[in-house]
Formats: C-alpha cells, structure tokens, sequence
C-alpha cells in the first residue's frame, strides 16, 4: 500500500473519531448545563474548552464564553480547526483521496456525515445544538458499521488505527479536565462530588448503561476512573484503545512482513496497561498518569508516521 | 443541416428504415414504451452519479459534481463498417508512432520537405527537451483517442487525434455496464462485441513496454490527484488492472531510476500510465513551479529505466497545425494513401488556401491553430456579418495562424429527448492501444451526442451526453434468439478474439 | 591555453531537508578547439550522481541525495586546454536543428524595442557583420553590473536599463538575433576575462550562420569568444541551460553562495 493512502485512512480515522468525540462532549455538556436539574452554567463550557484544549483558541476569537458561542465555536465554525464541521472536512478531504479505497457504504456515510453542515445549521439554541450533534452521531454510527463491514484489510486496519489512537488521546483527556474540575482543592476522591458532573462524563463516552451493568454499587468517583482507564470491555476507555492498537498494529504487521518501532511502543504500553490498577493510579496521582498518557500517545502516533513512511 | 444529415440507425432522411440491418433496432425503439425508455435512462444516470463519474463544473462548490448525461438509444457499428474503421484507425495510430519516433530522432519527413519545417521546429508542443530520447521498444503513443465524426453510410473522418492523454474510456465502460443491466433483450437481439477487457488489454500494454530485462514489472498510474475532473477514470483504471494510483509525491526518482514510497519501503515502478501533462511531468525539466510532478522523472526516462505512457512530447502528433498534414503524414511513413480521410482543411498560409477562405467565409468553419475549446472560431453559416468581416481582417493579418474546413453535416442517432424520440448529432472516440507487439482497436468508443437540436457541440461542458457504441459481429440481428445463447456469446470470451485483430508490429 | 577552473556551489538550508534531486550541467565536452584535461565534480555528502545527457545535447549529472541535509557544496575543479577558434563553434555533436533556436521563451520573448535596435544596428544585409555590430552595440550601450542577475528578467525589461548582467546581455543579443530570424542560443560556461572569485559563471550567445555554423558572441566584451573561453552548456534561454536545476523535498528557506574563479594554468 502507498504510504500516502495509508496516511489518508490513518488520518480519516483521526479526524472522524474526533469529530464523534466533540459532538459527544458538546451533547453532554448541554445536558449538563441546561437539561440537568441543577443546571452547570458557564464552568462547563470552560470544562468543554480544557477538554478539547482550545482555550486559549477560543479567547482569540474574542467571543463572550457562554453557551451559545461555545456550541457554536465547537460545532459549526469552520475557522476553528478544532470544530466538528472543520474535522468531518478533513475526514472527508482524507476519504476522497482514498476513495476508491472504501466501500461506497462508508464513503456515503462520511459524506452524508459532511452534509450536515453543508446547509448552515443553527446551533443558536439547545434544541438545535442537540439535534445537530445527533444527526452527526447517526453519521459516525453508520460509519463505524460500515469499517466492520469492510474487508478485513489494510483500508480497514489503517482507519481503526487512526480512530484507536484518537479514542485513546480523548478519552485520557476527558477524564483529566472532569477529575480537575469536579475535584476541589483540598477534596479526596470519594467525597461528595457532583452526581451530574459524573454521569456527564460517562455520557460523553456512551458508558452510563455499561456502568451499571459493570457496578453493582451506585455512582462513585473511584469506579468511573476504573472503568474509563482499566475496563477494556468498554470500547472507548484507555485499556481498550490501547489494545486495538496493538491488535491492528500486529495484523498490519502480519500483511507488511516488517516489525517497527511503532509495535514495540504499542506493546509495551499495553504490557503495562495490562499491569495497572486505577487505584493505584488514583493514590499515586492520576494526573500526572493522564498526562504522561496522552504523551506516550503522541509519541507513538509518531512512531506509526515513521514506520509506515507517512511522510 | 439537420434535415439532410444521415442518421445512423434510420438511415437518410428518415421514413421507411433504409438500413435494413438495423431493423430489429427500430423496432425495439418502437416497441419499448417512452416512460420505459425514461425510466431506464434514470436508472442508469443514478448509478453513475453513485458510483461518483463525475466531473467538477468550474466555479461550482465540490457538491455540485456533475455526471454526463447518458442517453439510452445506444449507436450501432455493423460489423463491416467496423473493419474498414478499424483498419483505417491501425494505419492512423501506426503512422503516428511513426512520425514521433522520426520527429524526435532522424527527421527524416523533416529533411525530405514532406513538412513545412517551421511549423514541427517552432511549435511549442515539439518538446526539445527530449530530443534523442526514444521509449522503451520505440512506442510512443499508447493510447490513442482518435475523434470521428460521420456524414454517410461510409463517410467517416477524423476531426482530431489524441495522442497525449485521451480521456472517456471509463465512459464505454459503465455505459456498457448500464446498458446490459437495463436493456439485456438488445444483447440477444445482436451479438455485440465485449469492451470490457479494455483494462486487462491495457495492462498488458503496459507490461509489453516495460524496459528491457524487467520480467514483472510494476505498473501504476499517475493522475494529478482528486481535485482533477477525470480523477474517476484515472481511479476506475487503476482499480480495474488491480495497479497502484499514484500522485508525483508517491515516487521519487534516485539513482536514475523511480520508485514508490509504500508502508513497506520503496517498491521499483517500471511502467507508468501517466494522466499529467507533459509540463507537469518532472520541474527540473518541464515547468519548474510544477508540485504535481517527479523530480528526476526525465532522468530515469532518458537512462531507459522507465516506461511513460504516453510518451513525452506527443503533442506535436496530435496538433491542429500538424493535422493537415496527416494525410501526407500517413502516406509518408505507411507508402499507401490515408484509409481514414481528414476533414478536408485549407491552411490559410497558403495563398489559396487563404483565397478560398476568405471567398467562403460564409460556408466554412474557421479556427485558430494554437487555438481549443472553440476559442478563435468561426462557423460561417451561423455568423454575423459583423463576425465575418472580423475574421476576414484577422486572416489577412495574420493567415498562418489559421485554417479552415467545410461545415459538415454531422450524422445523428435517435436520441431521447424531452418531447421523445429525435435525431441528435454524434461523434465518436474509438480507442487504439499501441504495445510492443503491435496495435490493436477495441471495438467499441465513446459516443458523445449534442443534445440540443440541431447542436453540433457534444462536449459534456456544452450539453453534450453519451452514448453506448455497440459494435456488432456480424452484419445483422442473430439468428437464434433463445435467451442463454445469447448471453454466453455476448458476455463470454470469444467476442475478444474478433475485436482485437492482433497486427503486425509499429512501423 | 590552459585554464583551471574551480567552480563552488554552496546551499544552506534553514530547515534539515529529506531529499534533494538536482540536474546539474556543469561538464564542459570536447569539440575542436576545447580538450577537457581533468573535470571532476565533488559533492559533501553521500550522493549518487549519474551521467547523462539533455534534450539540447549538454552532458547532465544527475545528483541524488538522501536527507536529512543542512547544507549541500558541489565543488568543481578541473582544467581544461583550447585553442583560437574565432568564436566559431567546430566539433560539437548537435541533436536539434538550428532552427529549433529561433523559438522564444518566457525571458526571451520578441520585444519591440530590441528588434527596433537590432534592424538599426545591424547595417547591411551579410548576418555576420549584422552580428558583430549588435555585439558590439549592445556592449556600448550598457554599463557591465557583475552581480548575481534578478531571476525571471525578460530581456525586454533588461534592454530598458543603463545597466546589464552578463546574462541578461546574453539574452538580448539572442532576441535581437531572431528578430532577424537567425537561430541563437544562451551558453554558459567560464571565461578568463571575468576573473577570480565571481557570482556566477559566465554566459554569452551563440547565432547560427549557415556557412558557418554555430557562432559564439559574447556583449560583454562585444567580441567572439576567444580562446580564453570554456563553453559549458547551451539552451534556449540561462534557465535551459543553468549549471543547477534542483528540487528539494523539505520546509524552510535556502541560502546559495556561488564562487567562480578561472585562472590561466
């Protein structure tokens, strides 16, 4: 396979991913500041920010940090990289250049996902934003149905690649801005915590049915930290993510005949993953754990760029 | 005009089917109800928009593509007809071969007065850069697209030869496709030779040309990238010979010779189809500013370590200066007279040329030659005056920048229009592959139709649409009709064999 | 005579770069009066370089070279013997007809004025003495500017200053000799006269005289070149036959520092 192909689906993964992710978060962070009974106001659209690290973006932009213009900025503006309309362009730029590539199925999804924003939605009010984010949900569905329909194939390795590595860098960062926010100076876990803020979070990553099947024992802190970094039942917490690297990494390894960097990295870290009690993690910082997370992420999605010559 | 054009399937001037061989056709036309016919042509359009063969209008946002549109009353060859075309068309492709590989090495057609000198040697589409430089087994032109237009049962001639990138292949093909999905009862009426092993005869066209002591070689294609109109056929071919797409940033050239960045490492490339133009190919030797090209491309082609096709420099074989020459052209390399006549042209750098020209003005088309897309031109009969005396003062200024040629009454076929049934205008594109073993027509092309009445304009930018091109094995409808012979003979192999007449090698 | 040549190109790259492909042609060939005694070419990194030959006939090296690279020194040095030739080119091997040469490019494009002081200075109707003359009056008319020249200048534009790069001369002499319809071309390559630690290499014209043949005219000196000359390449235009044409697969800005010396052996 041409490494340009492959750095097309590998970034079409990516970028779809994220698309699915903010729409996720900004569907929650709704519920949690208007829909909820005891509404959240402005700190959860600065939590959507930090979640999404675009501060610092927003404050160029110069808009007044409230609902409407948070939504907006996430969702619709398509001079901020970090929106979803801008992701499901790059997701479809990517897609078009491998298009013969893919099924028509999940091209038509992609496409269909594009749409959306192609009519200039509104995303003034909490109904529209709401309505907005599950259409583009629909989309992401059909599309992750569609990759499992696909041949099991490099295409299809190469975008599971992309979407694990994403779902992995996500998910770490959902929890550490949650777990800053919800977590007052001085409070040990465990204590008195936002019951909202929690199920938010288990929202924004489709767990909250998941949990209760998994815990038996109510709403706790403690047990969403575990289920979102050791479950590898649940497909987007941190130890499934780093799994499905593993896995397509070796098949891919498996088609190419050639081991890299990229696989020891993958192995390693779930060699460790596997390894890690969240809490642990929690007593001995999990902070500092997310952190050094999201960086090990990163460099491993180098390490994929090298070894597969992205270029 | 269109009053007293040949159609194609009614014959001339319509009434009582004066083509007797085509009277299964007509009443098959007759006998399909309208909305039947409509309904089919919907059909087929809905596939194509997707399957995405589509092409970008200029201006319009990436969302409104468009595809051609396909017109469901297909245009039929008989098979004698088709031999004479075909003959005509390997003596057309043969002399072009010919000619480039004389017009870059010896010149001899130079040397010996054939061509005036001026018009090979100052033409921009001459290409010094490669002088000297001769493909792998000396074939230049690949693929050659050769437009036909028709003004009788046997009045065929060439408007133009495309011996650079021809495009429309991939429209024979779905339009085929279409064609045996919606109106099979038309394939057991007649026995209709296959085109759909165009891919796998280009691919070993391909594999013929690789340079010499390469036994498997790696075969892509080359294409600009997806924001090119033609991007669908250039995927279309590369998917159906199972051969990588490749844009100039996938390969890199080193050490004289041109690889492929894969996941796996580089992989050699031996034979590349190239849809780049000539000045994109390689900026150290083409246009500098060119993103789209390989650098050291030009390099690995003059040590002979790579096959392009089409050749570079292919451009002065397909120029409008130069065509009116073809027939001198083809006499002068092949010994014999032009099977396929040109349309008759007066260069006007010619005093009588120019005389009648400008005695005629009213009659004929007039064009620039350095001149496309209908810029710079003339057509007579539905000018102003004001328009022809413009002319007249442009000619007299300057007449070696022109020609011209009678306005022909281009033959129609049935075509479905909104009021029904009506005479369109055609033209055709037949495709000629050229390896190193010889040169061979699939039997078939594009058709492209005007679809407005009385229009002589098929390009697909000006309301123009396709139609399929059947080319039939014999001369008439089959004798038997059951349903499953008639499948097998139309889908199977032995319809290959008869449409590519293997021929002798390139002169 | 014998003159040695060292001939360094110098690129500095702000930003590491992956790959670098360039054309050079930077080989003087034999002919008659010119017998290259030694020639080599040197390149700082590992490199591969392939000898070929362009479409105009110069000797090309292909240079590959793989990343990353800060900086790149193609060094030339060689000597080479000549003899009196009165500028008449004998003995070299030419693919293209002399009339391919009365094609124009983007810098050489026909300009009015030019062909206006071509008609008037050229005189009489003998090509030879008409060549000499625009030679010579091109060389009166400007004032000699020895700095690098000022990439994509038309000849046009250059024709309308006080002063004028060898190069650019070059490139008017060859518009005013097709604008009389003879066949001329861009040369480059070294010559003594211009002296030690130059810019750039030296450039000239030659014009196709049909008893002749090729013909070298140099309005730098409004002479023909003499046996002080070492003709290199030649082309259309300075950009067909420059010493480097490159490509470089990398961000960043470049730096290039050139430094010519010939010198009599």
């Amino acid at each position: 396979m041409l490494s340009r192909t492959a750095s097309s689906l590998y970034w079409l993964g990516r970028y779809f991913e994220r698309a699915d992710f903010i729409a996720r978060l900004v569907e929650a962070t709704v519920r949690l500041d208007v829909l909820s009974p005891r509404p959240a106001g402005r700190e959860a659209w600065v939590s959507a920010l930090k979640v999404t690290d675009t501060e610092g973006d927003f404050d160029e932009v110069g808009a007044e940090l409230k609902r409407s213009e948070v939504a907006r900025f996430l969702t619709v503006d398509s001079a901020h990289p970090g929106s979803i309309v801008r992701c499901l362009d790059m997701a479809r730029n990517n897609a078009r250049a491998v298009r013969t590539a893919l099924t028509r199925e999940a091209w038509t999804a992609i496409n269909r996902a594009w749409l959306i924003f192609e009519e200039k939605p509104a995303a003034a009010d909490p109904t529209a934003v709401l309505n907005l984010v599950e259409a583009v949900k629909n989309e992401t569905r059909g599309f992750e149905g569609a990759v499992h329909r696909m041949l099991r194939n490099q295409t299809t390795w190469f975008i599971r690649l992309g979407q694990a590595v994403e779902r992995a860098d996500n998910t770490a960062r959902l929890l550490d801005v949650k777990y800053h926010i919800l977590l007052p100076a001085g409070e040990r876990i465990g204590g008195v915590v936002d019951r909202d803020q929690w199920t938010t979070i288990l929202q924004t990553v489709s767990a909250v049915t998941a949990y209760r099947w998994l815990y038996s024992d109510g709403l706790k802190p403690a047990s969403v930290i575990d289920l979102l970094i050791a479950r590898a039942e649940l497909p987007r917490s941190l130890a499934a993510s780093v799994e499905e690297t593993v896995d397509v990494l070796s098949m891919l390894a498996k088609r190419t005949g050639q081991h890299g960097e990229a696989d020891r990295m993958a192995r390693l870290r779930a060699t460790r993953m596997g390894k890690t009690r969240s809490g642990e993690v929690i007593a001995s910082g999990l902070h500092q754990f997310l952190q050094s997370f999201i960086q090990e992420n990163a460099l491993l999605h180098s390490a994929i760029g090298r070894q597969f010559k992205f270029g | 005009m269109g009053n007293q054009a040949f159609d194609e399937i009614l014959g001339a001037g319509g009434g009582a089917p004066s083509r007797a061989e085509l009277a299964a056709l007509c009443n098959w036309i007759e006998a399909t109800p309208r909305e039947e016919l409509r309904r089919r042509q919907h059909a087929a359009e809905a596939t194509f928009r997707q399957l995405g063969i589509t092409f970008a209008v200029y201006g319009e946002s990436e969302a409104s593509e468009r595809i051609i549109p396909f017109d469901i009353v297909p245009r039929v060859f008989l098979h004698d007809e088709w031999a004479r075309l075909s003959d005509g068309l390997i003596q057309r492709v043969e002399a072009i071969n010919a000619f480039l590989d004389d017009i870059y090495g010896e010149r001899r057609i130079l040397k010996e007065g054939v061509l005036p000198e001026d018009l090979v040697l100052g033409n921009p589409q001459f290409r010094p850069e490669i002088a000297g430089m001769r493909p792998p087994h000396g074939v230049w032109a690949h693929i050659c697209g050769i437009d036909l237009v028709r003004t009788g049962p046997d009045e065929f001639f060439v408007l133009e030869d495309n011996a650079r990138t021809p495009s429309g292949v991939s429209y024979m093909l779905e339009n085929r496709e279409a064609m045996l999905r919606l109106c099979p009862e038309l394939f057991r009426e007649f026995r209709v030779a296959a085109v759909d092993s165009y891919p796998d005869r280009l691919l070993e066209v391909m594999k013929s040309v690789a340079p010499h002591g390469v036994s498997a070689p790696t075969c892509v294609v080359l294409t600009p990238g997806h924001y090119n109109s033609a991007y669908y056929e250039h995927s279309f071919l590369a998917d159906s010979m199972g051969i990588e797409l490749v844009e100039g940033a996938d390969l890199v050239v080193d050490d004289d010779m041109v690889w492929m960045r894969t996941i796996a490492g580089r992989v050699k490339v031996d034979v590349i189809y190239r849809r780049v133009d000539d000045d994109y190919l390689d900026p150290l030797v083409f246009r500098p500013d060119s993103a789209l090209g390989v650098p050291g491309l030009m390099a690995a082609y003059a040590a002979g370590n790579v096959a392009i096709m089409n050749a570079p420099g292919n451009g002065i074989a397909d120029d409008k200066a130069i065509y009116s020459y073809m027939p001198e052209i083809v006499r002068f390399y092949s010994g014999g007279e032009a099977k396929l006549p040109n349309v008759e042209t007066w260069r006007c750098r010619e005093p009588d040329a120019l005389k009648y020209t400008l005695d005629h003005l009213d009659e004929v088309v007039v064009k620039l030659v350095d001149g496309s897309g209908g810029y710079g031109m003339l057509v007579g009969p539905t000018a102003s005056k004001a328009e022809i005396e413009t002319f007249r003062a442009a000619l007299i200024a300057e007449p070696h920048r022109y020609i011209a040629q009678p306005t022909l009454a281009l033959s129609t076929v049935p075509t479905l229009a909104d009021s029904g049934l009506a005479p369109r205008h055609v033209d055709f594109r037949p495709f000629v592959l050229t390896g190193s073993r010889g040169v061979q027509v699939v039997p078939g092309g594009l058709t492209r139709v005007a679809l407005k009445e009385g229009s002589l304009v098929v390009n697909s930018s000006q309301g123009g649409g396709t139609k399929d091109s059947f080319v039939l094995m014999d001369n008439g409808p089959q004798q038997t009709q059951t349903m499953g012979q008639g499948q097998s003979q139309t889908m199977g192999g032995m319809t290959q064999a008869q449409g590519f007449a293997p021929m002798g090698p390139a002169a | 005579m014998r003159l040695s040549i060292h001939h360094r190109t110098a690129y500095r790259f702000s930003r590491p770069q992956d790959r670098l492909v360039q054309m050079l042609r930077m080989t003087p060939q034999n002919t008659h009066d010119q017998t290259v005694a030694s020639w080599r070419i040197d390149i700082d990194c590992d490199a591969k370089l392939r000898e070929g030959r362009d479409g105009w006939g110069n000797a090309v090296t292909m240079l590959y070279a793989e990343g990353p690279l800060t900086e790149l020194e193609i060094a030339i040095s060689g000597e080479v013997l000549t003899s009196h030739s009165n500028g008449v080119l004998h003995g070299m091997s030419e693919p293209l007809p002399p009339a391919v040469f009365l094609r124009s490019t983007e810098v050489t494009m026909p300009d009015p004025a030019i062909a206006v002081f071509a008609a008037s200075t050229a005189g009489g109707r003998e090509t030879l003495p008409a060549l000499h003359r625009i030679n010579a009056g091109l060389h009166e008319r400007f004032t000699m500017d020895r700095s690098r020249p000022v990439a994509g200048l038309t000849a046009g534009d250059a024709f309308a200053a006080e002063s004028a790069t060898p190069r650019d001369l070059a490139h008017m002499f060859v518009v005013a000799a097709r604008s009389l319809n003879v066949p001329a071309r861009y040369v480059s390559g070294y010559s003594l006269l211009a002296g030690e630690h130059r810019p750039t290499p030296h450039g000239w014209a030659e014009a196709y005289l049909d008893r002749l043949g090729w013909v070298g005219f140099d309005p730098c000196s409004g002479l023909s070149p003499q046996e002080d000359y070492v003709r290199v390449a030649a082309a259309l235009d300075a950009a067909g036959a420059a010493p480097v044409a490159g490509s470089r697969l990398g961000e960043g800005e470049e730096r290039l520092d050139v430094d010519v010396t010939v010198a009599e052996a």
